[in-house]
């Protein structure tokens, strides 16, 4: 079932989530590859090769000049046009956590068109330091809502854990919200157990609408700060132990049906 | 004054926009009894970047947009290097003040932006190095601000954001400007004369050099050029000695010949001690899933048949006490270098941390001079180990924090770490004519003198002597090293590695070239800036540095992966067969040694060692007047309330293998006893990790402290689902100084009591650490630690699916009490929280009966009996009752006519308060509880109550009346409430 579907997993100095992505494309039945980012950087063309860009959490570089900045930088000097032309192809990414803040480096997300962006040079959206001014590592639940994204199940709520300082999404404005409401780009929301508007805690970091994660216009470029990949196995859920026997986490789900959208 | 150009970049929020460090750090000030800031009306917080001169204005604008500000949220301020502006362009009611590291010290974001902007500049080709960075903090007053302003925003600064220790407070008109680039270095070789020299003149040597060395070791020394070499030594050499030799590196008081006599009684000798007690133990139980034990960084014991977990708790005290952000990064770094040193390479997949320290609201005037206050000291090290553990993806799965008024001037820093390693790599061996090769960091002067450092006790002037010793640590170096060595382990690359720790490469090349010996050139050592000596090199303690054994025909191949993983990789020299240490800089030789000397020359000390029991009595004391209020005291007690602050800063989710975390239940705020993790994805066997301790135990008794802590660490263990005929522990002694017989004593006598219950629970220590000298000198008063010994556990699930947790799971079931409740009150919490002193009857261990329940327990775990099971430890039934209802939102009720207890034990009280050892509260469905009760057939256990959908824990105490009737929301309130951080003083700090 797996034949021909590849995916690239990137790590990097500070990587440090890329073995719970590996095992979580390889249970969706993905095959997947582990990459240090200098063996692409060194044969960009290779990236051709996969169906599938997986950016997994961590502190690349330590974050030291804020999340995920130093490496989106060698991203975008040493992959150049071939990261822009894989989405383009129809290729898929999914950033998890500094993925994420990676993508949005990058401009892969939220990749607004121009003209929605009165400064095409300014970054409409960013990740900044919690409210609560700390790092969290804490269940939450999210919704995935109603979106351009060609793989979430709209309406689902899964819980997963957050693990970061730097996780409220903030944006330069509010034409970039309406903006990103109107193409559909929001794809996960914080969300209560039962799919209720969140408070502290369980909106960890006090996102602007409580977003989440977001997707780009192609809806194949996903990025998100909680981790899916942490709730795939029986006994990863925080409560397990009161639940009834199960086969998989709730986190799995999304990750067969990314799979599943980038073979067709 | 030399003067040298930068750039200078400054970047703070956008005007009007809130910040929230800003403002927590704002109300943290006005709050901070410092009355000059009650007026304060602003605060404002930017990072600055002194950036090299060279870049043009453009490339400037470029690296302010790709890599300092984001646009969406920050302004900048840029002023070019030859400005006419000098000073900080505030208005007259602003105070202004800079914190910036010292020259030298490491900057991990001044190294990550000269990377980033060699990659974002690269046709440039110019030099890009002399990047710096600072803080800069604005204090906007109602009025103008005086002197008294400006000494109470300095003290600000030191109580919480800044530590003079490695950090300058600039003030006023002063702004940063570029360090000074360090002066080069011109060889010269030092001799220093020994053979000549008297006892006295040996002593002065010895405390001039801070070699650490007793006059038997300098007259030793003395002999060997005397008689053997005929000549003096170099200054390398008797630094080389002198790091080998020291308390740090060769545990010499522990191994040493031991004299202990026990109540004035016969003399009892010991060879050594350690071996003869901790090693003897292990090796009469000779289990044979130990895989390598006391040999290597870490012990390692069996996983499955194709892997081994490695565990090695360290201590990292002194650097600690100083600066505990950079003294607890360096410590879970050192520990994580041990797995990664252990074998050929084990991977690190979770760590420990247990803290000691002093009062959080002790008041400021009670403070010893020279010393922090115990909360910046707890919030220092607590994201020291964050800052470190969550950059290298490690989780934090376990751990403690300990209060005693005694570790206000030494509190103790444990950090422990887990590895899994191959079984076919846990073996390692040098060969003739394998390049040594220096894998990591850069060596800097930073952490010169560690070793001998924390062999001495601390005192008022530690913080200015031992500056060196202190560092800074860089975790992402560490984490390309880990990357770097577990993939190079994999392709046979190397044919041994060890970490540099304390004694940096002398102590590294000296051990793995024990046998063979070693040639090294220093002069080849990578250096973060110039200007060591060769002395300097050879021991600085630098972090981030592994030593490897490289086989010359795989060197090509090491270092094409270096290359890929971006590990510097250098060659420093050739393991010989000579069996000499041969140092060379430059061609010239600073050092020519017999290893065998080096490792076997060091004499024998002999100790003297006694004990005699305390005389101590339980207190009277009247039965506490209002129970609800006594278990709130105790769920807020320091030791025993919700670390849920530490827990959620540490991402203990990481590499996605926990499996019971540290807080459970339904609001996961249930306090786990021990933590399980399932480090192989394509199996269900799990690795439980948990630890024991209680120094309040050791004033009375150091041999009951032992078997307590080694009784809660398997307790931990086995109500997780660990199998107690399958767990290893480690010893971790930190003491007093042994040079005073009855120090020395109390510690002999509880490592005699770890060799007896170790042997009768089949429980086998597989690694061990020792540190001494936990004292506080201040004027001629030392305060010294309470014998402090934790015990750590691992132990190997077959089948995580069979975890259990703490928290109450439904109504209806039976709750169990397993294990005699003695009338054991002595260095309880029931007389700590009622301030009644620490008493005399202090919980005694039976191991026999200890190991029969423990089996027990766990088989009726194992085979599905069980709902939840909590361990009575601190604060007994009464805390243990409650904690699981309030984690299980589920409420029950217990009559205490029914606990199996001895017959003094007759007091409501006492029986809720008794810590007596081997006991569990355990959960148990209805139609369980007949196969349930043959489970335990033999030990002592009883029904004791039932879990029920009242919402409220309700206590019937022995005269059948209501003793204790409590909402489940105000247990939990009281327990959340107990460590309430204070962390607004360190948010301007990092990012992260």
């Amino acid at each position: 079932m797996s034949s021909g579907m590849k995916v690239l997993c990137l790590r990097t100095a500070g990587t440090n989530c890329d073995r719970e992505l590996v095992d979580a494309f390889e249970r969706a039945g993905a095959q997947v590859e582990l990459w240090p980012a200098r063996r692409l950087f060194d044969h960009p063309e290779e990236l051709r090769r996969f169906r599938v860009l997986g950016l997994p959490g961590g502190f690349t570089y330590g974050d030291d000049l804020g999340a995920g900045r130093i490496f989106a930088l060698e991203l975008r000097a040493f992959l150049g046009e071939h990261l822009r032309r894989f989405v383009d192809d129809g290729g898929y990414v999914l950033g998890v956590c500094n993925g994420f803040q990676i993508l949005v480096q990058t401009g892969l997300l939220p990749g607004l068109p121009a003209g929605e962006l009165e400064n095409e040079a300014q970054r409409a959206v960013s990740l900044v330091p919690n409210d609560s001014r700390r790092f969290e590592c804490r269940w939450v639940h999210l919704r995935a809502e109603k979106s351009r994204c060609r793989f979430l199940r709209h309406g689902s709520v899964i819980p997963m854990p957050v693990a970061h300082a730097e996780g409220k999404f903030v944006v330069r404005d509010s034409a970039t919200l309406e903006a990103l409401r109107r193409n559909g780009q929001i794809a996960f929301r914080y969300c209560t157990a039962s799919g209720g508007t969140p408070s502290y805690p369980e909106d960890p970091n006090g996102s602007v609408e409580q977003i989440a994660g977001i997707c780009d216009l192609s809806g194949r470029v996903l990025g998100l700060m909680p981790h899916p990949e942490r709730n795939v196995t029986p006994f990863q859920h925080p409560w397990w132990t009161r639940l009834p026997e199960r086969e998989e986490g709730e986190g799995l789900a999304l990750f067969r049906d990314l799979v599943e959208a980038a073979r067709s | 004054m030399a003067h040298f150009l930068a750039w200078r970049i400054e970047v703070a929020p956008k005007s009007g926009a809130a910040d929230p460090g800003a403002q927590s750090l704002l109300r943290a000030a006005r709050s901070a009894e410092l009355a000059p800031l009650r007026s304060l009306r602003s605060l404002v917080l930017r990072r600055g970047f002194l950036l090299p001169p060279q870049l043009s204005r453009a490339e400037i604008d470029r690296s302010v947009a790709a890599l300092l500000r984001d646009d969406v949220v920050e302004d900048v301020a840029i002023e070019a290097p030859n400005s006419a502006a000098g000073s900080s362009a505030t208005d007259r009611t602003t105070l202004t003040l800079y914190v910036r590291r010292r020259n030298g010290v490491m900057d991990p974001v001044a190294n990550s932006l000269t990377r980033a902007l060699r990659v974002l500049h690269a046709s440039g080709g110019k030099d890009l190095a002399g990047v710096q960075t600072y803080q800069r903090y604005d204090f906007s007053f109602e009025g103008a601000p005086g002197q008294p302003e400006l000494e109470a925003a300095r003290e600000l600064a030191r109580r919480g954001f800044a530590n003079e220790t490695i950090e300058e407070l600039l003030l006023g008109a002063q702004r940063p400007e570029p360090h000074p680039p360090a002066p080069p270095y011109r060889y010269q070789r030092l001799e220093i004369p020994i053979r000549a020299l008297d006892e006295t003149a040996l002593a002065a040597l010895s405390t001039r050099l801070a070699l650490a060395l007793d006059v038997a070791e300098m007259r030793t020394v003395q002999s060997y050029f005397q008689d053997v070499e005929r000549r003096e030594p170099s200054d390398c050499e008797l630094l080389t000695l002198a790091q080998t030799w020291s308390e740090h590196c060769k545990h010499k008081t522990l191994t040493g010949r031991i004299e202990y006599r026990e109540n004035g009684g016969a003399v009892q000798r010991f060879e050594n001690m350690l071996k003869e007690t901790i090693f003897a133990a292990t090796q009469q139980i000779d289990a044979p899933w130990c895989l390598s034990v006391f040999a290597d960084n870490a012990g390692v014991i069996e996983l499955d048949e194709r892997y081994g977990m490695t565990f090695k708790v360290e201590t990292h005290n002194h650097p600690s006490a100083i600066e505990p952000y950079g003294g607890a990064g360096t410590g879970i770094g050192g520990v994580l270098r041990d797995t990664l040193g252990t074998g050929l390479g084990a991977r690190p997949i979770a760590s420990t941390d247990v803290f000691c320290v002093g009062p959080l609201d002790l008041p400021r005037e009670q403070l010893p001079p020279g010393t922090l206050h115990p909360r910046r000291i707890l919030e220092g090290v607590v994201s020291g180990v964050r800052d470190y553990g969550n950059r290298m993806g490690v989780p934090t799965v376990n751990g403690a924090v300990y209060v005693d008024p005694a570790y206000v001037g030494n509190p103790l820093v444990y950090c422990g770490n887990i590895g899994l390693i191959p079984r076919d790599k846990i073996r390692k061996q040098p060969e003739r004519g394998d390049l040594v090769v220096a894998l990591g960091g850069r060596t800097g002067r930073d952490g010169i003198g560690g070793a001998t450092f924390s062999s001495v006790e601390l005192h008022e002037e530690s913080e200015v002597v031992s500056a060196t010793a202190v560092q800074i640590g860089d975790p992402i170096t560490e984490k390309k090293v880990a990357d770097l060595i577990v993939r190079a382990r994999d392709r046979e690359l190397f044919h041994a590695l060890t970490d540099c720790g304390a004694g940096g490469f002398s102590s590294a090349v000296g051990e793995m070239g024990e046998e063979l010996g070693a040639d090294i050139e220093l002069q080849r050592a990578p250096l973060k800036y110039q200007g060591l000596s060769y002395a300097e090199i050879w021991i600085s303690e630098a972090q981030e540095r592994m030593v490897a054994a490289v086989p010359p025909t795989k060197l090509a191949e090491l270092l094409e992966l270096c290359r890929e993983e971006e590990v510097e990789a250098t060659v420093i020299g050739t393991f010989t067969g000579t069996g000499r240490l041969r140092l060379s800089y430059d061609g010239q030789l600073v050092a020519d040694l017999a290893m065998s000397f080096l490792h076997k020359g060091l004499p024998k000390r002999t100790l003297q060692a006694t004990w005699s029991a305390p005389e101590l009595r339980d207190p009277e004391h009247a039965p506490p007047g209002d129970f609800g209020q006594l278990l709130h005291a105790l769920l807020r007690a320091p030791n025993i309330c919700s670390k849920e602050w530490i827990i959620r800063g540490y991402d203990h989710e990481v590499q996605g293998a926990s499996v019971v975390k540290p807080l459970v239940g339904p609001c996961m705020d249930g306090p786990s006893d021990a933590a399980v993790i399932a480090p192989l994805s394509d199996s269900r066997r799990g690795v439980a990790v948990g630890c024991g301790m209680n120094p309040r135990y050791g004033a009375i008794d150091p041999a009951a402290m032992a078997g307590a802590a080694i009784d809660e660490a398997l307790r931990n263990i086995v109500c997780v689902g660990g199998d107690p005929e399958r767990t290893a522990i480690l010893d971790n002694f930190s003491w007093g100084s042994c040079k005073r017989p009855e120090r020395l004593g109390a510690l002999v006598r509880a490592a005699i009591a770890c060799r007896e219950i170790a042997v009768a629970l089949g429980t086998p220590f597989i690694s061990g650490k020792d540190s001494l000298n936990n004292e506080y000198r201040v004027g001629d008063r030392t305060i010294v630690i309470p014998d402090t010994l934790l015990i750590s556990a691992i132990s190997v699930m077959s089948d995580v699916g069979r975890a259990v947790t703490m928290d109450w799971k439904s109504a209806g079931n039976a709750l169990y009490l397993v294990g005699e409740t003695r009338r054991e009150l002595g260095g309880s919490h029931l007389l700590l929280v009622q301030e009644l002193g620490t008493g005399a009857s202090v919980p005694r261990l039976d191991p026999t009966r200890s190991r029969a329940t423990l089996r027990a327990l766990h088989g009726a775990i194992t085979t599905g009996l069980v709902r939840s099971a909590h361990d009575l430890s601190e604060g007994g039934l009464l805390v243990a009752a409650a904690e699981m209802a309030f984690a299980g939102r589920v409420g029950g009720s217990l009559d205490l006519r029914s606990v199996p207890r001895s017959s003094d034990c007759e007091r409501d009280d006492w029986i809720l308060g008794s810590e007596s050892l081997t006991r569990f509260l355990v959960e148990v469905a209805p139609e369980q509880t007949a196969a349930f009760e043959r489970a335990l057939a033999g030990c002592v256990h009883a029904r004791i109550g039932s879990t029920d959908a009242s919402g409220r824990l309700i206590l019937r105490g022995l005269s059948g009346a209501t003793l204790l009737d409590e909402a489940l929301e105000g247990l939990q309130a009281s327990h959340a409430a107990g460590m309430e951080p204070n962390l607004p003083l360190q948010a301007g700090k990092r990012r992260a």
